[in-house]
């Protein structure tokens, strides 16, 4: 009892005080300084002891989504220590409804995909730029300052750049530059648009690169802000990818180790996703409704393109890169319709995506590592030799689909009926998509799994109990999400309406109301009859 | 007797303490000359290695003290104004001093591995660092000359002493005549300066600029032209930069980073100097031409960079690169612009001394390709990572003082509304990326079972690189010590 009580005293205090977020995101950066230390003539540790520390930012993530209060739409957990006075800038992180599942997202996939996939030579500076990889995507979540932000969505790409260099397939030396050189690119103009916008909303209250002052502030006019956004809204649109910026996905997809792939699908991706919302509709709402068509039809031609590219592949890794492209696109879709139910949509959708996905890029590794190919032709028949495989497969791939009772049917179900109230005509578009994924998932199973069998497709060993339990978080997710998503919506619903009034408090956008429910007079009715 | 003691020369009032730094300097450079004429069996690569390093830290314990003095008591001149101690100029001083120690642990080793003598080596590299000091100090053109002329032929003699290897030779005959090339066009522009206002004191000038408004002023604009031109050959910056790849890639790789960092400060402490001290009030006259001469060094130093093939050569072409962002800054006329361009000059200085001090250790024959890279990542892992921060940095990632460094010039363009310039200026760095990680690719994709390279890698290098990374790290990092040192160095004009 007494333990008890000491736990339950810690909790509040530490819910109060001690700095959680700061911790997230730095003791997976520890557990690389850790790992860096390790002797090398122990490789076999590597990778248990950076997995010990990922598990610690995860189950500090576990604890925060615990302790998170559902009815508020403000950021919460917030903590601001100054960092460069000089410039006005501060360390300021805090969490919300949009990126607290995100966070979780980052925290539970990181120790899976270290454990699961092993990365065959050099497990020190492979592990240690995971955990980096980790620590700069919880930080690029949870930044609430500008240039924090951008601190920390470029450095991501220093391991991603390492780990496709490092552990990547025949053409990992042009898919990590093309990777790198793409997101900086984009990313160039932002840091322009980042300095104008604190810059020219100074004022008299002085320079801050802070982003709830800065979206209070709303300073710019119109003009400048649409300006900045577009900067912006250029380095989210190649890091999500949005047609026609995604060239560089399939190549960094497919030529990065599958820990590589997963993480890239399942948090990084999101991270343009994130920043439209996050950075996008909250600072610039007046440019983000002038914007809204162009970006919602280039969501849209992705989802309907990433599909159509997707039956075309060949290749089973670029053939889910492809189906990324078109999820991703109908995230978009969800975001720039501007209503309650396609913007928790788009963010369950991240989520969803990361799940499904994940899962998917790493059942793809487990195939290549027994078969070493990822070539759709040159499978068949697997289901006989590999029934649980093949059992797995089916689940994440029907999720990815968007069938009901799984959820990836519950994002996109709730993205459509968001998105039909002011997007209709792309709303319709989009829908063909869900059919269009059906169509490149079910037949690239049906030339894998089924058919006739070859020798070595006979001999393709099942999956073991350890890779099995590596899936198991994901199907576990997958499925519950689907029954009971209410949990995730709560939470993620007060910030989505928060977002959507601030955009109708700065611009003359305004969300339709909801339709008055029709009460039909029956004794009227009846009344005309006569 | 009474008549004659009026006509004694009473010479001006002189602060030998500020003068100290370039002193010691000098001191040891004739120390290290004499103890090897009278002993020259003594004199081995490590007494002027220690020398020199003593010298440095001495001076740079001078420089510290100046500097408090400069903050509490403000700024002063000397010698009849034509030597500033101010800020700006301590501040070089310390650069210029840890550039110092950085290339005499650097040249330590190398001179012994490619048979040297040391002792002249040492002796011409403290002379060109107290040239560097005077230059950054200078409030008068003449005594700015002076200082120039002594860093530079102090160069001219490093970059040949390689008396075996017929590139070094070239290099130098190179840098000689294009230096004096240069020399000529500043010294025309001194002459005309002159001309039109009276006087080569820096403080005159600007007193007389800010007091006169000219009917003409053609006399004005050209000698400004001419010194911008001067300038713009000492730094590298496009298009005068034509001699930089082929010296840096001829001369002895601590030359090279001597050259590219504080050879390249100095150059622009004058810029700096002259331009925003003596000509501020005609800001409006030249900045419109650092402009366009910052784009179109910005763009050639990127754009060239990537299509080489020889490491030196590549970072030639990104040194000048550098300059065109130390001229985005410049070009934004704001003590904010100014601060941003210490910022990054002092930042950069140890990026490339670093980088430096690995080219000088995997080789140094005439040819640097990048073949000679490949694998180091993994025969030589942490030398391998300390190349690639030192690489990432200069491509601006964050987390290093790179980053901190470009984030203040955009903020300094952005300040003065060339948002265009800025932009360029971001997409230069995107360009310029690709070459930086080329050669970390290099050094990291091998086919498996291939061997990298295994150089040896002294301990007084290994002392530089750890320095240089650590540094450029910290400064990426916790940035703010070194940006309100840059802010505290503003240079001021005074009249001593």
């Amino acid at each position: 009892m007494g333990a008890v009580a000491v736990i339950e005293l810690l909790a509040s205090q530490s819910a109060s005080s001690f700095p959680v977020l700061n911790a997230i995101i730095l003791v997976p950066v520890l557990g690389a300084l850790v790992v860096v230390l390790l002797p090398n003539s122990r490789p076999e540790m590597m990778r248990p002891v950076g997995a010990v520390f990922a598990s610690i930012a995860a189950a500090m993530s576990l604890y925060v989504m615990a302790q998170f209060s559902s009815h508020d739409a403000g950021f919460q957990f917030e903590s601001i220590q100054s960092w460069i006075p000089a410039l006005g800038i501060n360390w300021h992180v805090g969490i919300d409804g949009i990126s607290l599942w995100l966070v979780v997202l980052t925290g539970l996939i990181t120790p899976i995909v270290l454990l699961a996939v092993d990365p065959h030579h050099e497990p020190k500076s492979y592990t240690a730029w995971l955990l980096l990889l980790q620590a700069g995507s919880f930080g690029a979540f949870l930044a609430l300052d500008l240039f924090l932000f951008f601190v920390m969505f470029e450095i991501v790409l220093v391991p991603m750049y390492m780990l496709i260099g490092g552990w990547g397939y025949e053409d990992r030396r042009y898919a990590a530059t093309k990777f790198f050189i793409y997101t900086m690119a984009g990313s160039a103009l932002m840091l322009v648009a980042i300095v104008s916008v604190a810059t020219l909303s100074a004022g008299e209250q002085g320079i801050t690169f802070d982003v709830v002052e800065l979206a209070q502030r709303q300073a710019l006019s119109t003009n400048t802000a649409r300006l900045c956004f577009l900067a912006f809204a250029l380095a989210f649109v190649i890091k999500v990818p949005i047609f026609p910026m995604h060239t560089w996905l399939p190549d960094a997809h497919t030529q990065a180790p599958t820990a590589g792939s997963v993480v890239l699908a399942a948090v990084m991706l999101k991270l343009g996703t994130y920043g439209l919302l996050r950075f996008g509709l909250y600072l610039f709402p007046e440019a983000s409704v002038w914007s809204a068509p162009t970006l919602a039809t280039l969501g849209v031609i992705g989802v309907i393109y990433g599909a159509i590219v997707a039956t075309m592949q060949k290749d089973l890794k670029r053939l889910v890169a492809y189906s990324s492209v078109a999820h991703m696109g109908f995230i978009v879709l969800g975001i720039f319709a501007f209503t309650t139910q396609s913007l928790e949509g788009g963010i369950l959708q991240m989520v969803n995506h990361g799940l499904s996905t994940g899962a998917l890029f790493l059942l793809v590794g487990m195939l290549y590592e027994r078969r070493k190919t990822r070539a759709i032709e040159e499978l068949s028949g697997i289901q006989s030799a590999a029934p649980i495989f093949a059992g797995f497969f089916t689940i994440v791939m029907l999720s990815s689909i968007g069938v009901p009772g799984l959820n990836g049917f519950v994002g996109e179900f709730l993205v459509l009926i968001g998105s039909y109230e002011t997007r209709r005509w792309w709303t319709i578009i989009a829908a063909t998509g869900v059919i269009l994924a059906a169509l490149y998932l079910l037949w690239a199973y049906q030339r894998v799994f089924h058919g006739e069998p070859t020798a070595t497709d006979e001999a393709t060993p099942d999956l073991t109990l350890r890779e099995g339990l590596t899936l198991a978080p994901f199907i576990a997710g997958i499925i519950f999400l689907g029954i009971y998503p209410k949990p995730l919506l709560d939470r993620i619903e007060p910030a989505v309406d928060g977002l959507i009034a601030h955009i109708e408090n700065h611009s003359d956008y305004e969300r339709p109301s909801p339709a008055a429910p029709v009460i039909v007079d029956h004794n009227q009715l009846s009344g005309d009859d006569h | 007797m009474r008549g004659l003691s009026q006509l004694v020369f009473v010479g001006p009032s002189i602060d030998w303490w500020a003068l100290l730094p370039q002193m010691i300097l000098l001191g040891a450079a004739l120390l290290i000359l004499l103890v090897s004429a009278l002993a020259p069996q003594r004199t081995s690569g490590g007494f002027s290695t220690v020398t020199t390093l003593c010298a440095a830290v001495t001076a740079y314990f001078v420089a510290l003290g100046l500097w408090s003095d400069v903050q509490t008591e403000g700024p002063s001149a000397s010698i009849a104004s034509a030597l500033g101690v101010d800020g700006f100029s301590i501040f070089f001083t310390i650069l210029i001093l840890t550039g110092l120690v950085a290339t005499a642990l650097i040249a330590h080793s190398y001179l012994d591995r490619e048979g040297i003598d040391p002792p002249e080596f040492y002796a011409l590299l403290l002379c060109s660092a107290a040239g560097a000091i005077v230059m950054a100090s200078a409030n008068d053109l003449i005594v700015m000359f002076l200082g120039l002329e002594a860093l530079s032929i102090g160069l001219y003699v490093m970059i040949a002493m390689h008396a075996r290897r017929p590139e070094a030779r070239e290099s130098a005959m190179k840098y000689f005549v294009l230096g004096a090339f240069s020399s000529t066009f500043l010294l025309y522009g001194i002459a005309l300066i002159y001309g039109s206002t009276g006087s080569t004191n820096l403080v005159h000038v600007r007193d007389y600029l800010g007091a006169v408004v000219f009917r003409d002023q053609h006399l004005l604009m050209a000698g400004m032209a001419l010194l911008l031109v001067g300038f713009s050959f000492k730094v590298a910056a496009a298009p005068f930069h034509f001699w930089a790849p082929d010296v840096y890639q001829g001369a002895p790789s601590p030359v090279t980073g001597w050259m590219a960092s504080i050879a390249k400060a100095a150059g622009f402490a004058a810029f700096l100097r002259v331009f925003f001290g003596a000509f501020g009030a005609h800001n409006a006259d030249w900045s419109p031409v650092v402009a366009v001469l910052a784009f179109l060094t910005l763009v050639t130093g990127s754009v060239m960079a990537i299509l080489q093939s020889d490491v030196k050569r590549m970072l030639a072409f990104s040194s000048i690169s550098h300059a065109g962002y130390v001229l985005v800054a410049v070009q934004s006329t704001a003590d904010g612009g100014t601060s941003a361009a210490l910022f990054y000059l002092f930042t950069y200085t140890f990026m490339v001394l670093g980088s430096f001090a690995i080219i000088g250790a995997m080789g140094a024959d005439g040819e640097h390709p990048l073949d000679r890279y490949a694998g180091l990542g993994r025969s030589r892992p942490v030398l391998a990572m300390a190349f690639t921060i030192l690489l990432l940095a200069q491509a601006g990632v964050p987390l290093t003082s790179g980053f901190v460094g470009k984030f203040q010039v955009i903020a300094a363009a952005v300040g003065h509304r060339s948002y265009l310039l800025a932009a360029v200026a971001m997409l230069s760095a995107v360009i310029g990326a690709f070459m930086y990680l080329r050669i970390v690719m290099t050094m990291y994709v091998v086919d498996d079972g291939a061997e990298g390279p295994s150089p040896t890698l002294h301990w007084t290098v290994a002392i530089v690189l750890i320095g240089t990374v650590g540094f450029t790290l910290l400064v990426g990092i916790v940035p703010q010590f070194l940006i309100e040192f840059a802010e505290d160095a503003v240079p001021v004009l005074i009249r001593g």
